[in-house]
C-alpha cells in the first residue's frame, strides 16, 4: 500500500478511495487512469474497483477505450496518469495473480505450437526460469483443455483450429494460470454459438470458485443473461454496479449517445429485468 | 581540404563536377521516390532490390564480354542489374503470397540468395581470366574515382528522368499511400501503380550502383524521406524536402570523396545523409525529439492539472505526486494538500466545462471521437459559440440528474 | 585422403558450423518476424569488428567478437530509440541504422589503412572459407586424436565454442523464447520480460554472425539466418522439430555447398573455381525453394493439388 503523509488523509473522505477500505475487498482497483494515443485522450481519468467474486462486463461503444482500459490498467501500454492496485499491492508485483486473455487477433496463430503447448504457456510462470514442463504440468494443461471441451484437439496445430476453438484454447490457458483475477478482451468475438455457451459456463464456474472476472463485451443483448455487474465506459467512467440498477436506458444513453435508438434502449434495459 | 571546397564549388574539373551533379540528381530522385516507399511501409523491399542486382551485373558482364567484347559498357551492366532486380521483386511478392512465410523472411531469402548467386558468378569471372573485370568491384561499395565522362553523363541523365517521372506521378502515388481502397474506387489500377512505384525505386537503385554501391544504395531511398518526415506532414512538401536532403547529402558526400579518392563514395554519402537525419531528429520544430518532448510535457501538464481540478471539484483525494505538485505550483492547492480558494473556484469552472464536454460526447459521439482536443481545452476555445450555447441550454435540466442519481434507477 | 583432410574437411567444418550457429538462431528471428534483424546485425557488426581489430591488431580474435557484440547492442538500442522517440516505422528505423553503421565501418576501415592488410571490405562481404587448412592431419584416425585435433584452425575451434553456446542458450531458454515470441504480453505478465529475452537473442545473433562472418562473409550470414529456418518452417508445425530440421538443413547446405563449389566445375569439365561461401548460400536457397514448392503440407504444388481435388469433389 502506498504510504500517505498525514495531510492527505484529510482529503480521504471519499468512500471510493481504495486505501480507505480493506485491500482484501478490492482485487482490482484502478485510480484516475488516463491514456492518450498521439496526444488524443482515449481514456480520461477512469477510476473503478472491480467487485470481488463477480462476473463483470465492460461495455461501451466502439472507441470507448474498453480494451485500452484493460491493457493500460495492467501496465501493458504506457499511460499518462493513474495507477492500479491488486489487493492493495501495485500491479507490477501482482501480475502473477492476474490472467489476461488478449483478443484472439493479438497473436500469430501460424506459430508452430499445438493446443496443449499454448495451454502449457499458462503454467510457465509456476514452472519458473530454465526448467522444462513436467508430466504433471502436461496433465494440468490437459485438464484445463478438458474443462473447455477441447481435450480431443490437444495435439492439433493451433492454426488448424476454428476461431471458436482458438478462443477456447486461450480460455484454457487462462484457467491454467490459476489466478485470482481474470481479465478477458472480447472472448465472444467471432465465436460460434456452442463456444459462446461453453465460455459462459467456464466464466460462471470461475465466479463460483470465488474468482473475480472482468470481460470486455460487445453484445448488449446478452449482458443481462451473462453478467451480474457492468462497467460502462465511453472514454470516461460512465457508471458501474449491479446489472439491475446500472444497465439502464439512461446510462446506456449516456455511454452510447445517439448511436442507439431510444426504442432499442428501452428494449435492452427491460429485456429480462426485474 | 582545398580540393574538397573546389569540388563543392564545382571548380575541381569538369569530370568531378559532373560526378557530383550526377550524385545530387540521384539523391534527389531516390529521396523523392523513397517518400512513397516509406509511406507504403515497404522500405526494406529496396534492400532486396539492391542485392538482387548483383547476379544481373555479373551475367551481363559475362555475356557482353564473351560475345560482344563490351563487358564494361555501363548501360549493358545496368540493364542486367535491372532485369535480375525485377525478378527479385517478383520473387519477394511470390513468396509472400504463395507460402506461409512473411514479407521479412521473403526479403531476406531473396536478398541473400540472389547475392550469393552473384558472388558465385563473380568468382567465375575472376577465374575466367578475361580482361576488363576490374570495374565490377566498384559496384559493391561505389567508386566515383576514374568514372568516365559518358558514365557520369548517363547516371545524371537517368536520375533526372526518374525524378521527373516521380514528380509527374506524384498525385497518384500520394493517393495510393494515403488510401489504397479509395484509389482503387476512383478508377486507378492500384496494382499497376504499386508496380510503377517499385519500378522507379528499382530505377534509382540500379542507377546508383556505380556511385554508391549496392550495399549502401538503399540508404539513399531510406534516410532522406525519414529525415524529411520530421519537418512536415504534407506529402508534396515531404517530397521536396526529401529530394533536397538527398541531393545536398549526395553532392557533399561525392565532393568529399573527390578530394579523398581512397574513401568509398557510398560510405561518405550515407554518413553525410545520416548527419542530416540526426539534425532533423533533434531540432525539427514539427516532429523532432525536443519539440515532441516539449509537447508531451505540456500535454501531460494540461491533463494532470485538469484531472486535479476535477478531483477537487468532486471532493476526491489527489494521490498522484505529479498532479499534486502541478496543483501546488498553480496555487490551486496549499502545502498541506487542501484546495485553496483559487483552486475551488477554478475547479467549479473546469467541472462545468467537463460537463459540457461530456454532453457533447453524448449527443455527438462521432464528432467528439474525431476531435483531438476533447476535454483538453476549455470548450469555448474549440467549438463554435452557437454549439456551446446549445450544449449549455441542454445542460441545465441534465445537471440535476447527473449529480443526484449517478447510479441511475431501474426502469 | 590427406588432401581431403587437410584442405576440404576444414572448409566443410567451417562452413557447416557457421551455418549451424546461424541457422538455429534464425528460427526465432523468423518466428518473431525479425528475419531482417539478422540482415541488419550482420551489417552493423562491421564497425565493431573494425574497432576491435584496430584495438587488438589480429583477426579472428575475441576483441573483435566483443566489438561486434557491443555494436549489435548499440544498433538495437539506436533502432529502438529512433523508432520510439522519432516515431519512425520499424523497417525504416532499421534501414537508417544499419546502412549508417555499415558506412561508418567502411569509412573507418579505408581511413585507418588497415584495408588490404588483414581486413578488407570484400573479405568482409565474401568471407574466406577456403583459407581454413589443417596441415597436421594425415589419416582418418587423426580425427580421434586429441593432439592433432588441437591443431585445428583457430576459427573452427571458435565456431565450435559458439555453436555450443548457441545450443546451450536455446536449451536453457527454450520455453522463454517460445512464449515471448508467441505472446509477448502474456510473457511479460508472467515475468519473462520479452524485452530482455529479445535483446539476449540479438546478442547471440551478433556473436554467431561474427563467428560465421570470417568464414562465409557478412551477406551470406543472412542466408544462414533465414533460409534453413524458413525451410524448416515449411516442413513442420512443431517448434522442436523445426529446430532440428533447420539444423540438418544448415549442415547439409554447408556440406553440399562446399562440395559443389570445390568439385562441381571440375566434374563439368571447367577449370574454374567458384566461391564456396556463395555456393553454400545458394544451396541453402535452393533447399528453401524445394520446400516452398514440394513441402507436404505447405508446399505450393501440394496445396494446388489439394485444391484441385477439393474442386473436383
Amino acid at each position: 500500500m502506498q504510504k500517505l503523509k498525514t495531510p492527505d488523509l484529510q482529503l480521504l473522505h471519499d468512500t471510493n478511495a481504495p486505501e480507505s477500505i480493506n485491500a482484501q475487498d478490492h482485487p482490482f482497483a484502478v485510480q484516475g487512469l488516463t491514456v492518450a494515443y498521439h496526444h488524443k485522450p482515449v481514456l480520461w481519468g477512469v477510476s473503478y474497483s472491480a467487485p470481488k467474486g463477480c462476473l463483470t462486463a465492460i461495455i461501451g461503444p466502439n472507441g470507448a477505450g474498453k480494451s485500452t482500459f484493460l491493457k493500460a490498467a495492467l501496465g501493458l501500454i504506457p499511460k499518462l496518469s493513474g495507477e492500479t492496485k491488486v489487493f492493495g499491492a501495485p500491479i507490477k508485483k501482482a501480475l502473477k495473480n492476474i490472467a489476461y486473455v488478449p483478443q484472439r487477433s493479438a497473436v500469430d496463430w501460424d506459430f508452430p505450437a499445438t493446443a496443449i503447448d499454448v495451454v502449457l504457456m499458462g503454467l510457465y510462470g509456476q514452472i519458473g526460469w530454465f526448467r522444462w514442463p513436467s508430466r504433471k504440468h502436461r496433465e494440468t494443461a490437459l485438464n484445463c483443455l478438458k474443462s473447455v471441451g477441447m481435450q480431443d484437439f490437444a495435439n492439433r496445430q493451433i492454426g488448424q483450429l476454428s476461431g471458436g476453438q482458438q478462443q477456447r484454447v486461450f480460455l484454457a490457458r487462462a484457467l491454467a494460470q490459476d489466478a485470482e483475477m481474470y481479465l478477458m478482451d472480447e472472448p465472444f468475438a467471432g465465436v460460434d454459438a456452442a463456444t459462446e455457451k461453453a465460455i459462459v459456463m467456464v466464466l460462471r464456474k470461475l465466479v463460483a470458485d470465488g474468482k473475480t472476472v472482468l470481460v470486455v463485451h460487445h453484445d448488449l443483448e446478452t449482458v443481462r443473461d451473462y453478467y451480474s455487474h457492468i462497467l460502462l465506459l465511453n472514454g470516461q467512467h460512465i457508471a458501474d454496479g449491479p446489472v439491475e440498477t446500472t444497465f439502464t436506458s439512461e446510462n446506456l444513453q449516456k455511454a452510447y449517445g445517439g448511436r442507439l435508438a431510444s426504442t432499442q434502449l428501452d428494449g435492452l434495459s427491460q429485456a429480462s429485468g426485474a | 581540404m582545398e580540393q574538397f571546397f573546389a569540388a563543392l564549388t564545382m571548380s575541381a574539373g569538369y569530370n568531378t563536377a559532373l560526378v557530383c551533379v550526377g550524385a545530387a540528381l540521384l539523391g534527389a530522385a531516390s529521396g523523392a521516390i523513397g517518400v512513397f516507399v516509406l509511406l507504403r511501409k515497404r522500405t526494406l523491399v529496396s534492400d532486396a532490390i539492391s542485392h538482387a542486382t548483383l547476379p544481373g551485373v555479373a551475367l551481363a558482364f559475362i555475356i557482353a564480354q564473351t560475345y560482344f567484347d563490351s563487358g564494361r559498357s555501363l548501360p549493358v551492366l545496368l540493364f542486367g542489374a535491372a532485369l535480375s532486380a525485377g525478378i527479385g521483386v517478383l520473387a519477394v511478392d511470390w513468396i509472400k503470397t504463395h507460402t506461409r512465410l512473411t514479407e521479412d523472411a521473403a526479403i531476406g531469402t531473396v536478398l541473400s540468395t540472389f547475392f550469393a548467386v552473384g558472388m558465385v558468378l563473380l568468382t567465375v569471372i575472376q577465374s575466367m581470366s578475361i580482361a576488363g573485370q576490374a570495374g565490377l568491384e566498384g559496384f559493391l561499395l561505389g567508386a566515383t574515382s576514374g568514372m568516365l565522362k559518358s558514365e557520369a553523363m548517363t547516371i545524371a541523365l537517368a536520375a533526372g528522368l526518374v525524378g521527373l517521372a516521380v514528380v509527374l506521378r506524384m498525385k497518384e502515388f500520394s493517393l495510393l499511400c494515403f488510401d489504397e481502397d479509395f484509389a482503387a474506387a476512383s478508377g486507378y489500377n492500384v496494382r499497376w501503380l504499386d508496380r510503377t512505384l517499385l519500378l522507379l525505386l528499382l530505377g534509382v537503385v540500379v542507377i546508383g550502383l556505380k556511385t554508391v554501391g549496392l550495399v549502401l544504395i538503399i540508404a539513399l531511398a531510406i534516410i532522406p524521406p525519414v529525415a524529411a518526415r520530421f519537418w512536415t506532414d504534407r506529402v508534396p512538401v515531404l517530397v521536396a524536402i526529401a529530394a533536397g536532403i538527398g541531393a545536398s547529402g549526395s553532392f557533399i558526400g561525392a565532393a568529399i570523396s573527390a578530394s579523398a579518392p581512397n574513401m568509398p563514395t557510398g560510405g561518405l554519402i550515407v554518413l553525410v545523409l545520416f548527419s542530416f537525419f540526426v539534425v532533423s531528429l533533434l531540432i525539427s520544430p514539427v516532429r523532432g525529439i525536443l519539440a515532441a518532448a516539449l509537447k508531451h510535457y505540456r500535454f501531460q501538464r494540461i491533463v494532470h492539472l485538469r484531472q486535479g481540478l476535477l478531483a477537487i471539484a468532486h471532493n476526491e483525494p489527489v494521490l498522484e505526486p505529479l498532479t499534486r505538485s502541478i496543483l501546488r505550483k498553480g496555487g490551486f492547492m496549499s502545502g498541506d494538500g487542501q484546495p485553496t480558494f483559487k483552486g475551488q473556484s477554478e475547479a467549479r469552472l473546469i467541472e462545468r466545462d467537463q460537463k459540457l464536454w461530456n454532453l457533447y460526447r453524448e449527443i455527438y459521439p462521432e464528432e467528439s471521437h474525431a476531435l483531438a482536443d476533447w476535454s483538453l481545452k476549455p470548450i469555448g476555445q474549440v467549438l463554435p459559440a452557437d454549439t456551446v450555447k446549445v450544449l449549455e441550454d441542454e445542460l441545465c435540466p441534465h445537471l440535476v440528474v447527473s449529480t443526484e442519481t449517478p447510479k441511475g434507477g431501474a426502469i | 585422403m590427406d588432401i581431403f583432410l587437410q584442405f576440404d574437411l576444414p572448409s566443410i567444418l567451417l562452413g557447416s558450423l557457421a551455418a549451424l550457429a546461424c541457422g538455429l538462431l534464425g528460427n526465432f528471428l523468423v518466428l518473431r518476424k525479425q528475419a531482417l534483424m539478422g540482415d541488419a546485425i550482420s551489417h552493423v557488426v562491421l564497425p565493431g569488428i573494425v574497432l576491435g581489430f584496430l584495438f587488438s591488431h589480429e583477426t579472428g580474435s575475441w576483441p573483435m567478437m566483443i566489438g561486434a557484440g557491443a555494436a549489435a547492442i548499440f544498433a538495437v538500442l539506436l533502432i529502438e530509440l529512433i523508432r520510439r522517440v522519432g516515431n519512425v516505422e520499424p523497417g525504416a528505423a532499421m534501414g537508417v541504422v544499419f546502412t549508417t553503421m555499415f558506412a561508418a565501418g567502411v569509412v573507418v576501415l579505408e581511413q585507418s589503412g588497415t584495408a588490404g592488410v588483414h581486413l578488407d571490405v570484400e573479405h568482409a562481404l565474401y568471407g574466406n572459407l577456403e583459407s581454413a587448412i589443417w596441415l597436421d592431419a594425415y589419416t582418418l584416425s587423426d580425427l580421434w586424436n586429441l593432439e592433432v585435433l588441437a591443431t585445428l584452425p583457430e576459427s573452427i575451434k571458435q565456431l565450435f565454442v559458439v555453436n555450443l553456446l548457441v545450443i546451450a542458450f536455446i536449451m536453457l531458454f527454450f520455453k522463454e523464447l517460445k512464449i515471448s515470441s508467441f505472446d509477448p504480453l502474456l510473457s511479460a505478465s508472467l515475468g519473462f520480460s520479452p524485452k530482455w529475452l529479445g535483446l539476449s537473442l540479438i546478442v547471440m545473433v551478433a556473436i554467431a554472425a561474427v563467428a560465421a562472418f570470417s568464414a562465409v562473409g557478412s551477406i551470406l550470414v543472412i542466408a544462414m539466418f533465414i533460409c534453413p529456418a524458413a525451410t524448416a518452417r515449411l516442413l513442420t508445425d512443431n517448434l522442436k522439430v523445426q529446430l532440428f530440421i533447420s539444423g540438418i538443413a544448415s549442415l547439409s547446405a554447408g556440406l553440399f555447398g562446399y562440395l559443389l563449389a570445390a568439385f562441381g566445375p571440375g566434374l563439368l569439365g571447367y577449370e574454374i573455381s567458384v566461391s564456396a561461401a556463395g555456393m553454400i548460400a545458394v544451396v541453402a536457397g535452393l533447399q528453401q525453394v524445394l520446400a516452398m514448392l514440394f513441402a507436404p503440407q505447405y508446399g505450393v504444388v501440394m496445396r494446388r493439388r489439394r485444391q484441385k481435388v477439393h474442386a473436383n469433389i
